[in-house]
């Protein structure tokens, strides 16, 4: 199936039945798609103690508490940058890997690639291999087939039910979510949520496949600006191959390698033909690699005709000149770069990041008030957080005006206690004398200072009063 | 024999229809939108049956779900109040001194003081108790009736010249409407008042209004004017003013007062409700 080339804009979906192929590939795809399954399923499970009245789930998002926890880091909703970063760290990584090894990250990490293997193993199982597949699709509904079919949706649907329902245990804490799920005591939100997952994966893994490669996902579309001529890429060397053409015929003519048995394309999990070159359809799993040595070691040629190998190694290879694997470039470098730069700034940002975050919000009405002696005084909402697990005391003070008094209602500014891992919300008034209060609105800085360890926070904030030079009436 | 209804060019099926020699391709929907769209009419078919859908002129069709938008509220508001009855059962039970020194308490209380203020009290008091002319600025320390938490709980619960038996009540006499006092003496009066906050005041007329003052308004505002909460005599020594500052202000007071009303919200509020409302407005900045 070829897009490239194609004059129709509109192509008929083709079906596409893998055959199964062995070999180093399929060996590293298994291997991928069993350790990345068991970190699936396994991380809501490892616990994590934080101490009483605190989660102790390893890994949580913890939605109406409004925290999320990751081992030993919790996050406040208001720290959601660090998301951001992870997925700049994950964009450069993809540009990084890519600009490397190719489309790895499709060809063996990609969710959607682990879940549609593991779907059409399953369908293996249950179907046979593809020349069976292909025969029981042509053939008229027959009891055997209704149950072959029902036998394949059913696993596929348990499947993508255990899918849905592990994501839920993200959010939730899994033990008792569980125990919940078996006695049917879920919420509609997790049931939904399981529900979207499931079928989700069962449409995208079971029914899509390939097309959400081709059609879906963005990433094919713009990979090729990731690539250059170093870049190993799934290759078929052209040099070697061509002209194909059967075994028979190999032997009084002069052709190559190939021996045109279409196994590489048979084995594809999108149906691509390599040998057309690089196309935006090919995840670069090397699946066909594996099949096309199979091939080789059978005929007695040199293995590797479709191989991990850049274009610049390719032509090479066609002039006789030895390959050169060239790592270090310009384009793998910057992205190296980035990476470092993106960590160490997520890093350094995490270790030093504060336990305690003030935050000041002046009243909208009213603005301020006289008092009797003629002095000016605002009303505040005063937020102190409080990252630590412990209660902890601050003292709150006016940093840059030692002509304002602070007054907090219901607490003393010199000891406002605050418990552990909350928002303390105080009520503040600051009044301040009529004379020297010469702008509409006036700066000031308000600190609370954690009074066991020192450490502070500052928010700048405004005072209202009614303006005038020299405190006269204006 | 050819297909009729074959395109020649294309190859394709046409609907069969000719104008004027042109045939018309048949390109069906594709059978998934068709089936969707079959979909959605079963849906709202159910619909229809299950919730309430129809409108007529009276009353609408039910859905044999019974289901009913106005129940799930009362459920969901009777779930609130449920949530609320312990914190609101620990109201009732303390005094409003009590609920300002308990952090916990205090912080139900001022929230649930500035709901209730924003439902009954900012059309007079505007938000956050800003006041409006002739309404008094609640965010300030200056004080009618009183500013401790009593004295405010007092005020909202019985009101102000209000149809309450414990209304608290008081009447500045109509000087100048009554005759009283003639013009003259009111502005002297007025000026003497005036220079108690220290205004600028044509001295002459103010010390003249001094024995005015003397005669007439020490009972009640104090002979310092420093007035009398219990009276609710306003302070006239500060520079905060109900009905205004200037000298035609206290003029147009002395001569013909305005007289300001509150509602008693006892009977309109519960208990709880006005405890609650007296810490919030004792915080909104002079509570005493």
């Amino acid at each position: 199936m070829s897009l490239l080339g194609s004059s129709q804009f509109y192509a008929e979906h083709v079906k596409i039945y893998p055959q199964r192929v062995l070999g180093r590939f399929r060996v590293i795809k298994w291997s991928a798609l069993a350790a990345l399954l068991a970190i699936y399923y396994l991380v809501p499970w490892i616990r994590w103690d934080r101490g009483i009245g605190r989660p102790d789930q390893a890994v949580l998002i913890d939605m109406p508490g409004r925290r999320a926890y990751f081992f030993w880091i919790e996050i406040w909703p208001q720290e959601v940058y660090y998301l951001a970063g992870l997925l700049i760290l994950g964009a450069i990584g993809l540009f990084l890997a890519t600009s490397l090894l190719g489309r790895v990250w499709c060809g063996f990490t990609c969710p959607q690639t682990v879940w549609t293997d593991l779907f059409m193993q399953v369908e293996r199982w249950i179907e046979g291999d593809r020349n069976a597949r292909v025969k029981l699709d042509k053939e008229p509904l027959s009891f055997r087939k209704i149950r072959l079919k029902v036998t394949k949706h059913v696993a596929w649907l348990l499947i993508a039910a255990a899918t849905g329902g592990a994501w839920v245990m993200y959010f939730n804490d899994a033990p008792k979510l569980a125990a919940d799920l078996i006695h049917f005591r879920v919420g509609t939100a997790q049931l939904g949520f399981i529900g979207l997952f499931t079928a989700t994966t069962y449409l995208l893994a079971g029914w899509a496949r390939e097309q959400v490669c081709i059609y879906m996902c963005p990433w094919p579309r713009f990979q090729s600006a990731m690539f250059d001529e170093h870049s190993l890429l799934v290759t078929y060397e052209v040099w070697r191959g061509e002209p194909r053409g059967k075994m028979k015929a190999k032997e009084t003519d002069k052709l190559g390698d190939c021996i045109d048995c279409n196994l590489c394309v048979n084995v594809c999990p999108t149906g691509v033909d390599i040998r057309n070159g690089q196309q935006l359809a090919c995840i670069g799993c090397g699946l066909c690699i594996d099949a096309c040595n199979s091939v080789m070691s059978k005929i007695s040629r040199p293995l590797e005709l479709i191989t991990y190998d850049s274009l610049s190694n390719s032509a090479a290879r066609a002039a006789g000149k030895p390959p050169k694997f060239k790592f270090v470039r310009v384009r793998t470098m910057i992205y190296a770069a980035g990476l470092v730069v993106v960590a160490s700034a997520m890093l350094y940002m995490l270790s030093t990041r504060a336990t305690v975050d003030v935050a000041v919000q002046a009243d909208r009405s009213p603005l301020f008030v006289k008092l009797e002696n003629g002095d000016i005084q605002d009303g505040f909402t005063l937020k102190i957080s409080n990252h630590t697990a412990q209660p902890v005391e601050y003292r709150v003070s006016i940093e840059d005006k030692p002509e304002m008094t602070l007054k907090l209602i219901g607490a003393d500014p010199q000891s406002v206690k605050v418990m552990g891992d909350s928002v303390g919300t105080f009520r503040m008034l600051i009044k301040t004398p009529r004379k020297g209060l010469q702008r509409k609105a006036n700066t000031l800085t308000i600190s609370a200072v954690n009074v066991a360890t020192g450490e502070e926070s500052h928010h700048a904030a405004i005072f209202h009063g009614p303006g005038g030079e020299n405190g006269e009436e204006d | 024999m050819t297909d009729v209804n074959k395109d020649e060019l294309t190859g394709k099926a046409t609907t069969g229809h000719e104008w004027d020699g042109i045939k018309e391709l048949n390109n069906p929907l594709p059978k998934w939108w068709v089936t969707v769209l079959y979909a959605t009419i079963l849906f709202s078919v159910l619909w229809w049956v299950l919730y309430p859908a129809i409108p007529f002129l009276h009353g609408y069709t039910k859905g044999v779900l019974g289901y009913d938008e106005h129940r799930t509220y009362e459920q969901q508001a009777a779930a609130a109040a449920e949530a609320q009855k312990v914190w609101l059962d620990k109201i009732d039970a303390a005094s409003t001194d009590k609920i300002a020194s308990d952090p916990e308490l205090l912080n139900f209380a001022l929230s649930g003081g500035k709901a209730l203020f924003n439902e009954n009290c900012v059309a007079c008091h505007a938000p956050g108790g800003a006041g409006r002319p002739g309404f008094p600025v609640l965010a300030d320390d200056d004080w009618i009736w009183g500013g401790s938490l009593a004295a405010i709980e007092q005020t909202i619960r019985h009101g102000i010249r209000s149809p309450d038996a414990d209304t608290r009540n008081n009447q500045m006499p109509r000087f100048g409407a009554d005759g009283v006092l003639n013009g003259e003496q009111i502005g002297d009066v007025a000026n003497y008042v005036l220079s108690l906050s220290g205004g600028k005041v044509d001295q002459a007329s103010a010390d003249k209004g001094k024995q005015i003052y003397a005669d007439n308004c020490v009972a009640c505002h104090g002979d310092q004017g420093q007035g009398n909460p219990d009276l609710g005599a306003p302070k006239l020594t500060d520079s905060i003013w109900l009905y205004g500052g200037d000298e035609k202000s206290i003029v147009a007071q002395i001569t013909k007062p305005r007289q300001g009303v509150m509602p008693n919200w006892q009977g309109r509020l519960t208990d709880s409700q006005i405890k609650m409302l007296a810490v919030y407005v004792h915080s909104l900045g002079g509570g005493q």
